[in-house]
């Protein structure tokens, strides 16, 4: 692996073997000396042409932990400047001496294109590009839900894979690049994936893809599902005809208190309810559903440090000079 | 024009048996036997084209030369070398430059530059709206007038959307045999659109281009045309729905066009994985079934030209993001070998037929009196001469057009132009650019 760029390249091996590391990694955040000294005098920057004060913080509290340095760098608004374009940036990055480069960016391919060219030398993370990709965000899912499924079935979880286990992925899948990642993601690790949206928010073209599909969540509820991943509804879409308004799309395809309570009263004990964040409390999800003990919401957040700071140590420490696939 | 003559020998006209060709003064003066023989003979110089393919001089109905505006993309100068080492004798520049090549003025220049340059015939396309708007009707009149004698209209780049306002372009262009040569593409089944709408799309997340956009349009303005019974053309036309329409146009007699780019005769929207931008062009790459939709309407008839729409840009204009880069690929100068490729090779069409769709047909479509003609005596010696058996490497930099935004890089492809005659002048001797016709000063 030199670059993380997507999961849809991510071989089984390299998906658990991140995994894995991660949860070493996830022990390290539970000591009191929260630090590992492997990426001592290395440079990450986090390269963030999008505003994500979440993804960035958590990619920066991971190489901090990995006694990285860290440079963020936001180049807002060069969409519209002509002046920085990626090449440039890339190239400044190359100079300074980079050792990584996580980054964030409002177009599709951006982080491959990147990884592509001859701009800079450094291994690319993608940390969300447009409505493409946004691995590490499904990696940490997987993280957590492979965590879940190994506690379901009583056994220890490192090594393990997501067979068998059944996820719903709900909502905005059209602009979701957490939806692409994860669908990819889980396939690849065994788990049975079915998407719910109405018709509108899902790409043509899907129909093809290695998953159900379905534009009824109370079918998809009730016949059974071991994890439930809403996606964010972005306020800006409402007004561009994907649905009608806000009410109809919550009552039809959001996680509210009356699916909660039909969880709860079909005994499916088991089931969580998962959000990439940030949350529209009261559109795809209500407060109940997000704070209820089945949320795994907070746990996320957790995992996505100990994902980052194992994706960060596979990719730039000497441990990459070993075999490890792909 | 130039008094040198020329003996041609042994080139295969059209691909049939070969045949001595002299050219005297600009014209095709002796065919076959009697050229050796032939009074002027004896001074001529003689060229030995053993083995080449003798064709008419290939016209592109549709080439963006940049200028005015845009001369650090492409110039009058740059592009009609480019199109003379690709085998052409004549190009339309499309009308959207900077400014709009939407007044007399605007085309009269385009047409002297190209005039100067003496590579190959220039003509210009006028825009249908002022500036490209799709508010009012162009000065279409005027620019027919000039001295630039416009014939084909076009706002291409963008689509002339508005029913009515393209209603009216149809019916005021019969007033000059004038063609509306149409972009289709219904802007808001498109808006922000990257690419192809479907399965890679879907996968890649670009906001996708779908076909029912382009064939919304098309399905309209065959309508138009047959009511108000004036001349429609379609520009690159990409998916198999679009064929089946103006199959069925043609089929109840409505006066439509149709041309195909080399590159949608070849290239998939798998190429678009890589999210090189290279392969960023509009209308956008389409399916292995709408290629092979496209081969077989070119082979039948339905579709009737090449048009290559050669689309330079500066480097820094596909060196970014895929959303960033502008649409657009290079053409000239691959078009013969990719149509060699994909319809020659392959046993769809002959080399009659070939010279048929990127001469014979455009030439009439665009009114062009001395091009597309017939290879016999008494004819303008507009001619392009190939080595059909050469195989090449396509490399943007080595070609005369200043875009390197090929989609053909690195590819090896069959056919060679060895020589360019424009009025009887060789503009490229033995593969390279050898001298533009000289103006006589009658600008
Ligand atoms: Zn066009």
């Amino acid at each position: 692996m030199k670059h993380l760029l997507s999961t849809l390249d991510l071989s089984r091996a390299d998906a658990i073997r991140i995994l894995d590391i991660a949860e070493e990694m996830a022990a390290v955040g539970h000591r009191e000396v929260k630090k590992l000294p492997a990426l001592r005098g290395r440079t990450v920057v986090n390269l963030f042409f999008e505003d994500s004060t979440r993804t960035r913080i958590s990619f920066e509290a991971a190489a901090k932990r990995l006694s990285a340095d860290v440079i963020n760098f936001a180049a807002k608004g060069s969409s519209v400047s002509k002046g920085e374009s990626l090449k440039d940036t890339a190239q400044t990055l190359e100079a300074i001496g980079a050792d990584a480069v996580v980054i964030r960016h409002w177009a599709s391919g951006a982080p491959a294109r990147l990884a592509a060219t001859d701009w800079i030398d450094a291994p690319v993370i993608n940390a969300g590009d447009g409505t493409h990709e946004h691995p590490t965000q499904a990696l940490l899912d997987a993280f957590t839900l492979r965590t879940h499924w190994a506690k379901v079935r009583g056994i220890q979880s490192s090594g393990t894979d997501l067979t068998g286990m059944r996820v719903s992925i709900v909502g905005d899948i059209l602009h979701s690049r957490v939806a692409r990642s994860n669908l990819w993601l889980l396939r690849t690790l065994g788990a049975e994936v079915t998407m719910v949206a109405p018709p509108t928010l899902l790409p043509v073209g899907s129909g093809s893809w290695p998953c159900k599909i379905s534009y009824d969540l109370d079918a998809t509820l009730a016949a059974g599902t071991d994890a439930v991943m809403m996606l964010r509804v972005q306020g800006e879409r409402m007004h561009a005809a994907f649905f009608p308004n806000a009410r109809e799309y919550s009552r039809r395809w959001g996680f509210d208190d009356a699916r909660l309570a039909t969880l709860d009263a079909a005994d499916s004990a088991a089931t969580i309810i998962m959000h990439p964040g940030p949350m529209n409390r009261g559109l795809e999800i209500s407060s109940g559903a997000a704070d209820s003990p089945r949320s795994t919401v907070l746990a996320q957040v957790s995992n996505g440090v100990a994902v980052r700071m194992a994706v960060l140590y596979l990719l730039l420490s000497g441990d990459q000079q070993r075999p490890a696939g792909n | 024009m130039s008094n040198t003559s020329y003996l041609i020998r042994g080139a295969r006209p059209l691909g049939a048996a070969p045949a001595d060709l002299l050219i005297v003064d600009g014209l095709i003066a002796a065919l076959g036997a009697e050229a050796a023989a032939h009074a002027a003979a004896g001074g001529a110089t003689v060229i030995d084209a053993r083995g080449q393919i003798m064709l008419p001089g290939m016209v592109d109905l549709h080439t963006h030369l940049r200028e005015p505006g845009r001369e650090d993309a492409e110039t009058v100068e740059t592009g009609t070398r480019a199109a003379a080492k690709g085998g052409f004798t004549a190009v339309h520049a499309m009308a959207n430059s900077n400014p709009v090549a939407d007044t007399a003025g605007v085309v009269e220049q385009v047409w002297s530059l190209g005039k100067r340059s003496g590579w190959v015939d220039v003509r210009p396309v006028g825009a249908v709206t002022v500036g490209l708007a799709g508010e009012r009707l162009s000065e279409l009149g005027a620019m027919a007038d000039s001295r630039a004698r416009v014939r084909v209209f076009s706002d291409d780049g963008i689509c002339v959307h508005d029913p009515v306002l393209m209603r009216r372009a149809l019916e005021y262009v019969k007033a000059f045999d004038g063609v509306i040569a149409q972009h289709a593409q219904e802007p808001r089944l498109t808006e922000d659109a990257q690419m192809n709408e479907g399965e890679v799309s879907a996968v890649l997340g670009l906001v996708g281009w779908p076909a029912v956009a382009e064939e919304a349009i098309i399905a309209r303005d065959v309508l138009l045309a047959q009511h108000v019974d004036s001349r429609l053309h379609i520009c690159h036309v990409s998916t198999a729905g679009s064929v089946d329409i103006i199959r069925w146009a043609k089929e109840r007699g409505i006066k439509v066009t149709a041309e195909v780019t080399p590159h949608h005769l070849l290239l998939t929207e798998e190429l678009v994985r890589s999210y090189d931008p290279v392969y960023k062009v509009n209308p956008p790459l389409r399916r292995e079934a709408d290629v092979m939709a496209l081969r077989a309407a070119l082979a039948d008839g339905t579709i009737d030209v090449i048009g290559t729409d050669h689309a330079p840009h500066p480097s820094e204009a596909k060196e970014c993001e895929w959303a960033q880069a502008a649409m657009g690929m290079t053409g000239l100068e691959t078009a013969l070998s990719v149509v060699q490729h994909t319809m020659i090779e392959t046993g769809m069409i002959s080399w009659a037929d070939f010279a048929r769709i990127t001469s014979t047909t455009p030439a009439a479509i665009g009114l062009l009196a001395d091009q597309g003609r017939p290879i016999a005596v008494g004819e303008p010696a507009n001619l392009v001469f190939v080595d059909a058996d050469a195989r090449w490497i396509v490399d943007p930099y080595a070609m005369a057009t200043k875009g390197r935004n090929s989609p053909f890089k690195g590819l090896e492809l069959p056919g060679k132009v060895v020589s360019t005659f424009f009025h009887g002048h060789p503009t490229v001797l033995d593969g390279e650019l050898n001298t533009p016709v000289p103006t006589n000063g009658d600008l």
